[in-house]
């Protein structure tokens, strides 16, 4: 394991070794949140982060695994390809953006944002999370073990949604679906996967009802 | 993007080190607000009939002391000044109105930055660690203290144009974001004679929140009425004599960190800004709830 010391060495050097690698083990002393942490991963690398990281850390990641022994501030695993990365905290706004591949703990609560145009990476969250999760979200899953602030959801498309706790409101054309054999399957299997020992049975689906997906001729006049 | 810090110590043996602890703060947020940086440092309470009063003037050789003596004559009464580079604090036992209008009518060039029992604001162009340097801010004490660097979007870069801005006795106000409605609403508080020096948005919600207050609310009222009267994105920091309030929008895209331990609470856009506070480590730390009103005071 190689140890790399944030209050010695810049985070440009930490990052350029990490994508100048193709297997490794580091370890990342003192981040005091600094931005932009091991982002632009490609290979089968481990990073931990001994502390608190601020924003998009491991952002782009691709078959990394990141753990962050700490907080994170906004927009950790933007854009993940694949990989996974393991928040042992809490994880501010916009948590796993945009990412198409990969797998996404967190393990205390997410903000605002959560999973915001997610297009096919997992997010599983311990605790809550904020106002407009999963808005835009395209595809992947988004797994909830506390509540869900407003408009969950927002102009979902095939995102699938999972919340054990109570959802504030559910955003446009996102509504409550049954909760099948398949589904109860999957999940349990990637809940297995993130360790928790929660019980699929707890949880309800949400998901798009599809009715944004075309132009409604019936509401015409009113543009 | 702006960068916001507000600091409230709970413990007064540590009163002294209020601007070692600031300082750091400030100067790591100039990754968020480089082109100029305040703050509003509350320190101990004058007596009863005398006012702080923060001025600034551009000139650094400007002639406070003439300025002093002018005061002495009008009010009769000692007046006491101190002088750090473009800002003079005067203590002046008089009537605000009377100190208001003196002023006016003897320097109209100089601004009064703060006024208050507890309050001193200075703010100027420059990096946070060129102004943090100029003023000395390391060696200051006081109870609590908000803290701005600024990223201009929405007006010129000026000291006039930088935070904090005065909302009224011992009240300051510190943004990071960007409200849209600043033009209208300026328009409805100049009918409502709140006086504006700049086309800075900021000063349209230090403006409102002063008309709140005036009109009697309470500091909690006055914010929360913002939430329904400021369109925008914000969070806000705001200094009042006993300690400092923080708010942000319902949509909360603009950051803020929160830590709190046995010996103070502060805050931070990032929480880059915090992590090099004693016992951080050990702190609470979360990230404020939109559209709800945090508030420490010491009464």
């Amino acid at each position: 394991m190689r140890e790399i010391d944030l209050e010695s060495t810049p985070v440009r050097e930490l990052n350029r070794e990490l994508h100048d690698s193709i297997a490794g083990t580091w370890r990342v002393l003192h981040p005091h949140g600094a931005h932009a942490l091991a982002v632009g991963i490609h290979a089968p690398l481990r990073i931990e982060i001994a502390g608190h990281a601020g924003y998009y850390c491991a952002g782009m990641n691709q078959e990394g695994t990141v753990i962050i022994e700490g907080n994170v501030a906004t927009g950790v695993a933007e854009n993940m390809m694949s990989g996974l990365v393991h928040v042992h905290g809490h994880a501010s706004q916009s948590a796993g953006a945009t990412a198409h591949g990969g797998l996404l703990i967190i393990e205390g609560d997410a903000s605002a944002r959560c999973g915001i145009s997610m297009k096919g990476v997992e997010i599983v969250v311990k605790g809550s999370v904020g106002h407009m999760s999963a808005f835009m979200g395209q595809a992947g899953t988004l797994v909830v073990h506390g509540d869900a602030g407003d408009a969950l959801g927002d102009s979902l498309y095939e995102a699938k949604l999972f919340v054990r706790g109570r959802v504030a409101s559910l955003g446009a054309d996102c509504v409550e679906k049954e909760m099948r054999e398949e589904h109860l399957a999957s999940l349990t299997a990637l809940l297995e996967r993130s360790g928790s020992d929660a019980d699929a049975k707890d949880f309800r689906r949400y998901g798009s009802s599809r009715k944004l997906y075309n132009f409604q001729g019936d509401h015409a006049s009113h543009y | 993007m702006c960068g916001i810090a507000g600091l409230f110590l709970k413990n007064p043996d540590s009163e002294k080190d209020l601007g070692a602890m600031l300082a750091p703060m400030l100067e790591t947020l100039c990754g968020r607000g480089p082109d100029s940086a305040g703050f509003a440092i509350y320190d101990a309470t004058t007596p009863e009939g005398t006012f702080k009063v923060s001025l600034y003037h551009p000139d650094i050789a400007f002639d406070w002391q003439g300025l002093a003596n002018e005061l002495q004559a009008r009010t009769g009464q000692p007046v006491k000044h101190s002088v750090n580079s473009t800002h003079a604090l005067f203590h002046i036992a008089a009537h605000e109105a009377e100190i208001r209008a003196v002023l006016a009518e003897v320097v109209a060039d100089v601004t009064i930055m703060s006024l208050g029992r507890r309050i001193q604001i200075m703010k100027e162009t420059g990096t946070p660690h060129d102004v943090v340097s100029r003023f000395g801010v390391h060696g200051m004490r006081g109870s609590h203290a908000i803290g701005h660097t600024r990223m201009a979007t929405e007006s010129a870069v000026t000291t006039a144009g930088s935070h904090p801005f005065s909302t009224g006795r011992d009240l300051c106000l510190v943004h990071n974001g960007s409200l849209s409605n600043h033009s209208r609403l300026r328009k409805t508080l100049q009918r409502e004679g709140i006086d504006f020096r700049t086309d800075n948005d900021t000063e349209v919600a230090a403006g409102y929140l002063s008309w709140r207050l005036q009109q009697g609310l309470t500091l909690q009222e006055a914010l929360e009425a913002s939430l329904q009267d400021l369109d925008g994105f914000f969070t806000f920091a705001v200094g009042t004599a006993e300690g400092f309030a923080v708010l942000r929008d319902p949509i909360a895209c603009k950051p803020a960190v929160l830590a709190e331990t046995a010996d103070y609470v502060a805050m931070a856009s990032e929480y880059r800004a915090l992590a090099g506070l004693p016992g951080i480590e050990h702190a609470r730390l979360w990230e404020p709830e939109p559209a709800v009103i945090y508030n420490w005071s010491r009464s």
